[in-house]
């Protein structure tokens, strides 16, 4: 008992320094002075178990790149992923090829934006939700039946033999949404990377497919990496958030203390800029001004230095500052804050 | 007959509103059917009022911009309706005639539109395309008038000359607003132009709308999926549910103390950064397919206060206090 305990008490995942750089190609293919991208630059973080951790920020900032290192489906230029599965040593599952990366796929599936996209249209429902059963290689046909439709029972598509042999297009956004889920839980994952699941969904369905996320996240004991730019919906969705900006994570804590206290000014700036559903309510002007630029080969200052109102001689001398803990126990890389 | 449409002329003093959209039914002639993505809508719009349209996917809020501007796809027509801009009818006009109206009175702003500038051509060049079709000036004072609506939206002079592949997502995104605003038109229509932009961005998009606006005493039509966004922007909302208007009235008000259950659904449904935390309602089923639209109310297969009436009787928006709304059991 005190084992699992013990277990329970251990982070699913620990992410330390991970990085992920794509080259530029400028000029000439046999050129040796490349040019990078630093699309995900020394994040780290710890995803605890049954925890929904958020991961937002603007396009480009790189949380789509973070989540997609997680489940391995592009590998990290530096840095490791600390899996821990329960049983046995904790494996850093960066490096991981082969087998064994095959074995860990079982352990961490993704969600993503658009479910049209990601399923393949001539395929009906069964054989979708069904292939992470076949390539795992999971059950005989006739049982995998059975769990494809114990999963689309359980994801609110009953009854499931009216749903099972039918195509994508023949059902609607929020269904297809769930069949996607279905997809990602069909083989019991420890985590699930949902990649801005909802956005594409009107409101008066999203709430029920968020609903549901977290209903299956506590009854199959499953930890999310929820990657989002609504920090409404990350309210809702996420115990702890980072907040990331330009490849970093610049401010990092429990949700509702990250959105009423902001420590960072990029936090406070992207919260300002949110839209309230309250005619009444007037939105103090946000403080920055710009957009987002794409991180080539960018100096080794803070990120957020050419846009923070804050900023001062201090901050363009030094490199990037690192992610420290904060009175109100929230991680923050700032100088100034 | 016209609720919303007397409502303007009594707020208005007795004058006419700029826009006048009365019983309005636009319809698509599909492989599986006819389909009528706006059905019996009416509403106005004043000079300086922002009316917010706000609905789901598939409600008719898009179906209505391109209806009001004549810019119907081949299978679409104009089954019935009157679209008076300052008492004229613009709805039986003969694409010739409308030339006159489209961006020189009316003027549109569109979520695909940073995608229709033209790559080749230079973005100030385009503008000035625009204002020289219906204004006739001289080269230089043309100019001049882009440098003055750079200025209106906030985009820097040394943009005038560049090409769009130079501009973010958020300047080309300025540059459309400015060549809407190019001729003056008396009304501007708006379908979601922030949506795939980032919130800083759309933050400084949706305030120098909102303030060319007013400077100009503008009418707008905003349309678009998010409650936040409608909030902030209007004046007055329309609520929109498979091509009807089911609810019509004050910004505030409609927020404030929702009527119809569908906009109590959506406003509760909606999640909020500010504020306290309270549950999300989640609204079950899914809005109708218009091919084959539910008799009665067509909310009612998702209603949890429809009775007998509503599955059969469809309800007539009528007015209640400063409000419209198109419901037979309005929950307490």
């Amino acid at each position: 008992m005190t084992n699992t305990e013990q277990i329970q008490d251990r982070p699913l995942l620990r992410v330390q320094d991970l990085s992920k750089l794509f080259p530029v190609s400028s000029g000439s293919w046999f050129e040796r002075d490349r040019s990078f991208i630093h699309a995900v630059d020394g994040v780290g973080f710890e995803l605890g178990r049954g925890e929904s951790f958020g991961l937002v920020g603007e396009s480009g900032c790189g949380k789509t790149t973070t989540g997609k290192l997680l489940v391995r489906l592009t590998d990290p230029t530096e840095g490791h992923i600390i899996f821990d599965y329960g049983e046995g040593e904790p494996t850093d599952i960066a490096t991981l090829k082969g087998k064994s990366l095959k074995a860990f796929r079982r352990q961490a599936q993704m969600i993503f934006q658009d479910p049209y996209e990601s399923m393949n249209p001539r395929r009906t429902i069964f054989d979708t939700v069904a292939e992470p059963l076949r390539t795992q290689k999971i059950g005989s046909p006739l049982e995998r039946i059975d769990r494809v439709a114990q999963m689309l029972e359980m994801v609110g598509l009953t009854p499931p033999r009216s749903f099972m042999f039918r195509h994508p297009h023949e059902l609607s956004g929020g269904q297809r949404q769930r069949v996607a889920i279905a997809r990602a839980l069909v083989v019991e994952p420890a985590f699930v990377v949902a990649d801005e699941p909802t956005s594409m969904l009107d409101v008066s369905i999203r709430t029920g497919v968020m609903r549901l996320m977290e209903d299956l996240a506590s009854r199959l004991d499953i930890s999310y990496l929820y990657i989002t730019h609504d920090l409404a919906v990350a309210r809702y969705m996420c115990d702890r958030i980072a907040v990331m900006y330009l490849g970093k994570i610049v401010e990092m804590g429990e949700t509702e203390e990250v959105l009423q206290n902001p420590r960072h000014p990029y936090t406070r700036a992207l919260l300002s800029a949110v839209p309230v559903p309250d005619p009444a309510y007037a939105r103090p002007p946000v403080q920055i001004e710009g957009g987002v630029s794409i991180p080539v080969d960018p100096p080794a200052r803070c990120r957020f230095y050419d846009r923070c109102p804050l900023a001062d001689d201090f901050c363009r001398d030094n490199d990037h500052p690192p992610l420290e803990e904060k009175a109100g126990g929230q991680m923050v890389a700032c100088y100034k804050a | 007959m016209n609720a919303t449409a007397d409502s303007g002329i009594a707020r208005n003093g007795g004058r006419r509103p700029l826009l006048e959209v009365r019983d309005l039914t636009m319809r698509y002639t599909t492989r599986a059917g006819e389909v009528s993505a706006v059905d019996g809508v009416s509403f106005s719009v004043e000079r300086g009022q922002a009316l917010g349209l706000v609905g789901e996917s598939g409600c008719g809020k898009s179906s209505i911009a391109i209806t009001l501007l004549k810019l119907l796809p081949e299978n679409a027509s104009i089954l019935e309706g009157e679209i008076l801009i300052d008492g004229v009818d613009i709805a039986p006009m003969s694409e010739e005639e409308m030339l006159e109206y489209r961006w020189a009175r009316v003027s549109m702003v569109f979520q695909a539109a940073m995608n229709s500038l033209d790559p080749v051509y230079r973005v100030g060049d385009q503008i000035v395309e625009a204002l020289e079709y219906h204004v006739e000036s001289a080269r230089d004072e043309s100019l001049e008038r882009v440098r003055e609506l750079y200025d209106l939206v906030s985009l820097d002079h040394a943009f005038i000359p560049r090409y769009p592949h130079e501009y973010s997502g958020g300047m080309k995104q300025r540059a459309i607003i400015a060549m809407a605003l190019a001729c003056e038109p008396d009304l501007i229509i708006a379908d979601e132009p922030t949506t795939a932009l980032d919130v800083i961005v759309q933050d400084h998009i949706l305030r120098e709308m909102k303030k060319v606006q007013r400077e100009l005493d503008m009418g707008m039509i905003y349309i678009s999926h998010d409650m936040a966004v409608i909030a902030e922007v209007s004046d007055v909302v329309g609520v929109m549910y498979a091509g009807k208007i089911v609810e019509f009235g004050d910004a505030r008000g409609i927020f404030e103390s929702p009527i119809h259950p569908y906009t109590r659904a959506l406003m509760s449904a909606f999640p909020s950064v500010t504020g306290e935390k309270r549950d999300l309602t989640t609204l079950g089923g899914e809005p109708p397919n218009l091919l084959d639209p539910p008799p009665g109310c067509r909310f009612h297969p998702r209603c949890p206060y429809a009775t007998d009436e509503c599955y059969t009787q469809e309800p007539p928006i009528v007015r209640q206090g400063e409000r419209w709304a198109a419901c037979w059991n309005p929950p307490e």
